[in-house]
């Protein structure tokens, strides 16, 4: 498999070794993810967005489709499984398993939002509808075991979204579909479905549980047959004979369509390695969430995906980051210095306690506020030190957690220095509504080259 | 105290760090806890800073008085094989299966029965003795599905007994039932202090209660300290800049005038603190919507320095003091 090759890595370092000093550094050479460009370019059909758990995939996928939308395309956000708030403000609450338009985009530049969240078990319930005869297909619906497997053991979401993302693109209405992909156990599980159902469906096993009903009385097949019943004489005291017997019928009876899902599989599979596919990769600047984004870059490589770049979610910044946290921190030590603590006539300059003898006096000693002459206002000038002191805590906090976050990207940058990032600050809440969407999509697009000065005015 | 420990929590929260750190503090006073994993990511193994663990029960670390934690991720072919060899001596037919596909099938594609395959395994280790009729491990930690998919997975036996009528299959995913449904079990929540972990977490123990699994206690992760209080935050916003900026003048911090240093700072400093507050308040309703749903409550600090094997030791110190064993 493709390990990941350490030489470009020691490249990097090289050329960046006289500006080995500020956070900026990993920054200049990564190339920027410009999301405009890519949504606005109309052979981009599908966007796809992957990664870990809790980065805020669905968000990301929600303010690309309006963000799309709004830029005059017509897009459909296809979600799983999204937050029951952001779901109400986008009209897609009530299950419906097809897209609804989203009312209240800006629809200047005439585009249109439509949205939709998966309904596995729905999905699952029409395949077998529209490709099995209705006999069959009600024995299939009824089956127990079908029943089990459609409700969503896990996994099966992965081949729905899928199926739900084949559909959508054969229905050719929109211009730009934009995938949210199931929180998986292992992130790739969507890539992954199509494959395990063909080899399955390939599989000796499929022949083996279908033998009853098919194998029997055809000649030549004899030492096959033998050979079969034993293994299902062996599946039978597994499973108990009533299981087994209801899959056997749900196989049987899905058997026509086998050869249905596994065309729409192969032909889902090929649509995602097209050239009008991009795939997203979204983390947040935390180290498992970026171990994961690293391995998907190196999943969606092997299997010839298209991957357009990195979306860092969630990153923080300062519009004080010339203040070190060390300064910030000693600067806070020495206002909350228990000497001044000891005021007792409300005379400013009165901090006598032991440890100031003979040593050298503060420099906030006497000008500490040059107008501190009532008692009052000596109260007032300790919690405004305080207040200060905190603020001070709290600025040393943010670079402590900034300089965390630049040090993760660093690492995912060494391993995977191609890769375009864009960064979207971090909110200090949820996004429930499309105005909040809107404003993600506006932090997204603002790394293009067109944002530098902006940007530059932050920093 | 529950012998088997399953933690849950919405994807992002830390639910693997806090099964190591409950597994850790659990394992006092010569106490053996085993740390499960079931979804195959060797998380515990990069939190142990140790190689990848195999398909087998290894002690990964020892408690400060003596307890020692080993660690188990299982793997579901092998748990199988496994399965088939314990209940069935079915080697040579497990092997045939194998080369049938019917083993992938009923790992990959049917990943139903991966989860019966992966609660069975840590039931079986919950009831394991010794010779000497000592339980082999007194606690079983389990780093379980996320909250989306853990009254599914924790009840995947009821469906199978549902569907497997009678025989072996039957028997035994009944037996797993019983001892996740009885208080032999605690389903614990890892949430944080954000908005759709917590409205997870309330609907997660709706569910696992409607399912009749035992909910346990809710664990807040990564918890930021509280820097300013209140009234501190009332007076940020009072106070006039100039005297913020004396006073950071006065701390050391360049000139206090137009264009200095502690003039310059005062501004984004004062953003910051508006940002916490929002925070703060969020953090705060949050807070009262975990306290409403009536469960023991504990709250884990973030660790400035990052994850890392001594943080693990210190949150499972802190896990200790708030009284978690």
């Amino acid at each position: 498999m493709s390990s990941p090759d350490p030489a470009p890595t020691h490249d990097d370092k090289a050329s960046t070794d006289h500006t080995d000093t500020g956070s900026s550094r990993a920054l200049k050479h990564v190339p920027v993810l410009e999301v405009d460009p890519l949504l606005d370019d109309p052979s981009t059909r599908i966007v796809v967005c992957c990664g870990s758990g809790g980065v805020g995939k669905t968000t990301t996928a929600a303010a690309l489709g309006l963000r799309a939308a709004e830029r005059g395309r017509k897009v459909v956000v296809l979600t799983i499984d999204p937050a029951r708030r952001l779901a109400q403000s986008m009209g897609i609450d009530a299950l419906g398993n097809s897209p609804r338009r989203v009312k209240g985009i800006e629809d200047a530049a005439g585009g249109e939002l439509h949205a939709m969240m998966l309904d596995m078990k729905r999905t699952f319930d029409e395949i077998v509808e529209a490709h099995a005869d209705p006999d069959r297909a009600a024995a299939i619906l009824g089956n127990p075991f079908y029943q089990s497997l459609s409700a969503g053991f896990a996994g099966t979401q992965e081949y729905m979204a899928m199926e739900k993302l084949g559909q959508l693109r054969a229905r050719d209405e929109w211009d730009l579909i934009v995938v949210d992909t199931p929180p998986s156990r292992s992130a790739l599980d969507f890539l992954d479905a199509p494959k395990r159902l063909g080899s399955f469906l390939d599989g000796k096993l499929i022949r083996v549980l279908m033998a009853p009903a098919k194998v029997g009385g055809r000649a030549g097949m004899k030492f096959l047959n033998v050979g079969m019943s034993m293994m299902t004489g062996v599946l039978g005291k597994l499973l108990g004979g009533q299981l087994l017997k209801d899959v056997q019928t749900f196989v049987a009876a899905m058997d026509t369509m086998f050869g249905g899902f596994r065309t729409r599989a192969d032909a889902t599979y090929k649509l995602l390695q097209a050239p009008g596919t991009a795939f997203l990769v979204v983390a947040a600047p935390e180290r498992d969430a970026l171990r994961e984004a690293a391995y998907f870059v190196e999943r969606l490589a092997a299997e010839d995906m298209p991957l357009a770049g990195l979306v860092l979610n969630r990153v923080h910044g300062s519009s004080a980051a010339q203040l070190s946290a060390e300064r910030a921190l000693a600067a806070a030590e020495n206002l909350e210095d228990p000497r001044i603590v000891d005021q007792q006539d409300g005379k400013a300059g009165l901090r006598n306690s032991p440890d100031t003898y003979g040593s050298s006096e503060p420099p906030s000693s006497d000008a500490s506020v040059p107008d501190a002459g009532s008692p009052a206002s000596t109260d007032q000038d300790r919690s405004i030190e305080q207040l200060t002191a905190g603020l001070l805590r709290l600025h040393a906090e943010r670079m402590q957690l900034l300089s965390r976050e630049q040090r993760t990207r660093d690492r995912f940058t060494a391993r995977h220095p191609e890769v375009a990032v864009a960064e979207v600050a971090a909110l200090p809440g949820d996004v429930h509504d499309l105005a909040g969407l809107r404003d993600i999509g506006d932090r997204l697009a603002a790394n293009g080259p067109e944002y530098a000065e902006e940007r530059e005015a932050r920093a | 105290m529950s012998r088997l420990q399953v933690v849950s929590g919405k994807g992002g929260t830390g639910k693997t760090t806090v099964a190591a750190t409950l597994a850790l503090s659990l394992a006092t006073e010569g106490k053996r806890t085993l740390l499960v994993e079931v979804e195959g990511r060797q998380g515990i193994a990069q939190l142990f800073e140790t190689e990848a663990l195999p398909y087998e029960e290894r002690k990964i670390a020892v408690a400060p008085d003596g307890g020692e934690v080993y660690a188990l991720a299982i793997d579901p072919e092998l748990a199988l094989l496994d399965y088939l060899q314990m209940f069935y001596k079915l080697g040579g037919a497990g092997r045939a299966l194998k080369k049938l596909g019917a083993i992938d099938f009923a790992t990959t594609i049917a990943p139903g029965l991966r989860d019966v395959l992966l609660t069975g395994k840590a039931c079986e280790a919950v009831r394991r003795k010794d010779r000497s009729g000592r339980f082999a491990y007194d606690y079983v930690v389990m780093d379980a599905p996320p909250t989306g998919r853990i009254t599914r997975f924790l009840n995947v036996n009821d469906e199978v007994a549902g569907l497997a009528k009678i025989g072996p299959i039957h028997n035994q995913a009944q037996a797993v039932m019983r001892v996740l449904k009885s208080p032999e079990t605690a389903v614990h929540m890892v949430t944080l202090l954000e908005e759709m972990p917590v409205q997870e977490t309330a609907d997660g123990i709706t569910e696992l209660r409607s399912a009749g699994l035992p909910v346990g206690r809710i664990i807040v992760n990564m918890v930021r300290p509280t820097i300013l209080d209140e009234p501190e935050l009332d007076l940020a916003h009072a106070v006039p800049r100039t005297a913020l900026a004396k006073t950071l003048s006065n701390a050391g911090l360049g000139g206090a005038r137009r264009g200095g240093l502690a003039e310059r700072l005062v501004d984004p400093l004062l953003q910051q603190a508006d940002e916490y507050a929002e925070r703060f308040a969020l953090e705060r309703e949050q807070r009262a919507v975990l306290t409403d749903l009536g469960l023991p409550l504990h709250e884990l600090p973030l660790l400035a320095e990052g994850m890392d094997l001594a943080g693990l030791y210190e949150l499972a110190t802190e896990l200790r003091q708030q009284g978690i064993s």
